[in-house]
């Protein structure tokens, strides 16, 4: 293993796939045998020094796919089929153990939605950076690791006393960005951050933002998969948008696409949801979904917004919608072709407005 | 003291202190507000400016350091029980965490029962008392029948928070405070809840005071806007002078802080504190 890495960034120039999953299906098993399928077929492709951003409402599968992403699973999750690359190598085939040594952490680093309860109150953060590489094999002294750490934290913009401090010591924000820092100390090559900032007030989720961009632009993190319900958000840090729906992926896209002209309802209705303090939102009316998502213990056999749809037809419920490709990596999942879609919004538009 | 007759709600230098001596915070400092019947306002501060300090104050939670606060143009009397009580069926609040705002051991229908009771419905006959609750439970698009014989903790968060307007619909108070009612749900409910508030708000014609970190759901709903920090209002005004052209520095910062998406987001400002 490497004992010289480099903590004040990597030039990553070359465009090398950093993770690319095929069709991964993953399901829960409940304690009275059902299956239930959280991730269905899901397909993507992050590349070095991109992001990719996950939105979808609470109950649509997100945290689930983040889990699954990482190739580890336990109980009641289960992995049932499908391929996760990362950088080139199969990680849906290998042991746990495997997996937990030599993946995690170093390949891939996950930031839990609470990650910030997550720290031992009785510990100094520098014991959680030992625990860290003590874990993947780099056995270095205490003032090595010290080091090391510092020099990452001046990096992300940590101070250097924080390493000497407890839990209890730090702000929620800053316990955010330190759990932050520590999981991306072996600079892993994706890193998934699951609502990183739901729990914090704006300021400190601005903090949180710029650490993670930061991180991307030196290179200290091949790519990011960011996660959140807020899509503003989302289209400031991420490159694409895909967003989720009752497990599935409904509509692929860059970031400005996916939140000024989708395509898919849900997506549409979504971003009909947004609230940003501009000029112009007084007079748009926010667009609540009715209904909730299906239970996906038995999900309706079609379409599986066709429920809660406005623009729903006869056959949507009748056969299973594929993931149709448009050109330039968009995607969407819906019956109806692209051109009327657009004029039925462009109606509806107009409608609104009068 | 206010005179003009549609003032619902109003303080003149009202303080809260907490601690004594060395421990000493000033949590809400001298602080002067009108809030007029019928109209939203918000008060949207960082945490730690004060503003949950300032709502509990104004409900009655906790007790007021210095300062009055005039309900209706009377200064507000809770010295006693029953006085309490009775300004409670005038002031009715929605807190930021469903989990934590139900007794857990009271089933759905009991939790709106007492509602029922508190309007002094408490003598009506059976079915009329379950009429009533269907109707408040439609209004939020929840399911009687279903919630009758669960526990809230059964329900999902969005659900809740539902139901804490049913049970405002039920009260029909004079003045709603909502802590923070869509920060612990996701986007899309937050639309739902908001649409029934203001649903509401025009049916019974209360007043709703909003207290969000949110500016941007401030400017959403607003007819007034109060910008708070460190214990001390600092601006305010009608949204759309507030916060599209604000005047001072904090305004601008806490603006700055909030996602974009029509505007360039200025990452660049951001200094971390050491």
């Amino acid at each position: 293993m490497p004992n010289n890495l480099p903590l004040d960034g990597i030039n990553r120039t070359k465009k090398n796939v950093m993770l690319e999953v095929k069709e991964l299906t993953t399901k829960y098993i409940t304690r009275y045998d059902e299956a239930v399928y959280a991730v269905d077929h899901v397909s993507l492709k992050v590349e070095e020094g991109k992001s990719l951003g996950i939105a979808g409402e609470s109950g649509c599968g997100k945290s689930t796919l983040a889990l699954s992403l990482m190739g580890y699973y336990f109980a009641p999750l289960h992995y049932t089929s499908g391929e996760i690359i990362v950088d080139g190598r199969n990680i849906s085939v290998m042991k746990p153990d495997d997996i937990r040594k030599s993946i995690l952490g170093n390949q891939i680093s996950y930031i839990p939605q609470a990650a910030m309860n997550a720290l031992n109150p009785t510990r100094k953060i520098i014991n959680f950076i030992e625990d860290v590489l003590q874990a993947h094999d780099f056995y270095l002294n205490k003032k090595e690791v010290y080091e090391r750490a510092s020099t990452l934290f001046e990096t992300v913009g940590l101070p250097r006393e924080v390493l000497q401090k407890y839990p209890v010591e730090l702000s929620g924000g800053m316990k955010q960005r330190t759990v932050i820092a520590i999981a991306v100390i072996l600079l892993p090559k994706v890193l998934i951050a699951d609502e990183p900032s739901s729990a914090l007030d704006v300021t400190s989720q601005k903090m949180v933002i710029k650490l993670l961009k930061q991180l991307l632009e030196t290179g200290l993190i091949g790519s990011l998969i960011f996660i959140t319900h807020e899509l503003p958000l989302l289209y400031n840090v991420t490159d694409n948008i895909m967003v989720m729906y009752a497990g599935q992926i409904v509509e692929h896209g860059t970031a400005k696409q996916a939140v000024f002209d989708p395509l898919h309802p849900y997506a549409k209705d979504l971003m009909g949801s947004i609230i940003v303090p501009e000029l112009g939102l007084r007079d748009v009316k926010l667009t609540a979904i009715p209904g909730v998502p299906p239970n996906l213990k038995n999900p309706p056999s079609g379409c599986r917004f066709a429920e809660r749809c406005k623009y729903v037809r006869p056959e949507c419920k009748a056969i299973s919608v594929p993931l149709r490709e448009i050109g330039d990596g968009r995607a969407y999942r819906c019956i109806i072709p692209e051109k009327e879609l657009r004029e039925a919004y462009q109606k509806e538009a107009d409608q609104n407005a009068r | 003291m206010p005179d003009e007759k549609n003032i619902i709600l109003s303080g003149r230098g009202l303080t809260k202190v907490f601690g004594f001596g060395r421990q000493k915070t000033l949590a809400v400092d001298h602080v002067d507000f009108d809030f007029y019947a019928g109209e939203v306002v918000s008060i949207v501060g960082e945490s730690g400016s004060g503003k949950t300090t300032l709502a509990r104050m104004l409900l009655g939670l906790i007790s007021v350091t210095e300062g009055d606060i005039y309900f209706l143009g009377k200064k507000r009397d809770i010295s006693s029980n029953k006085k309490k009580q009775e300004y409670w069926k005038n002031i009715q609040a929605i807190f930021q965490d469903p989990f934590s705002s139900y007794n857990t051991f009271h089933k759905v229908d009991a939790v709106l029962l007492d509602c029922i009771r508190m309007r002094g419905g408490g003598k009506l006959p059976r079915d009329k008392k379950v009429e009533m609750m269907a109707e408040a439970c439609s209004f939020v698009n929840l399911k009687f029948d279903e919630l009758t014989n669960k526990y809230p903790f059964e329900l999902s968060g969005g659900q809740m928070q539902r139901l804490m307007i049913a049970r405002i619909f039920l009260l029909k108070p004079k003045i709603l405070l909502a802590d923070e009612p869509t920060s612990m749900i996701d986007a899309c409910s937050r639309a739902t809840i908001l649409d029934m508030l203001m649903q509401l708000r025009n049916e019974i014609g209360m007043t709703v005071i909003f207290i969000t970190h949110d500016i941007g759901l401030a400017y959403y709903v607003s007819d007034n806007v109060f910008i708070m920090e460190h214990g001390k209002i600092v601006e305010s005004g009608p949204p759309d002078e507030v916060i599209l052209h604000p005047k001072e520095a904090y305004t601008r910062r806490l603006l700055n802080d909030v996602p974009k998406i029509y505007e360039e987001w200025d990452l660049s400002t951001v200094t971390y504190p050491s």
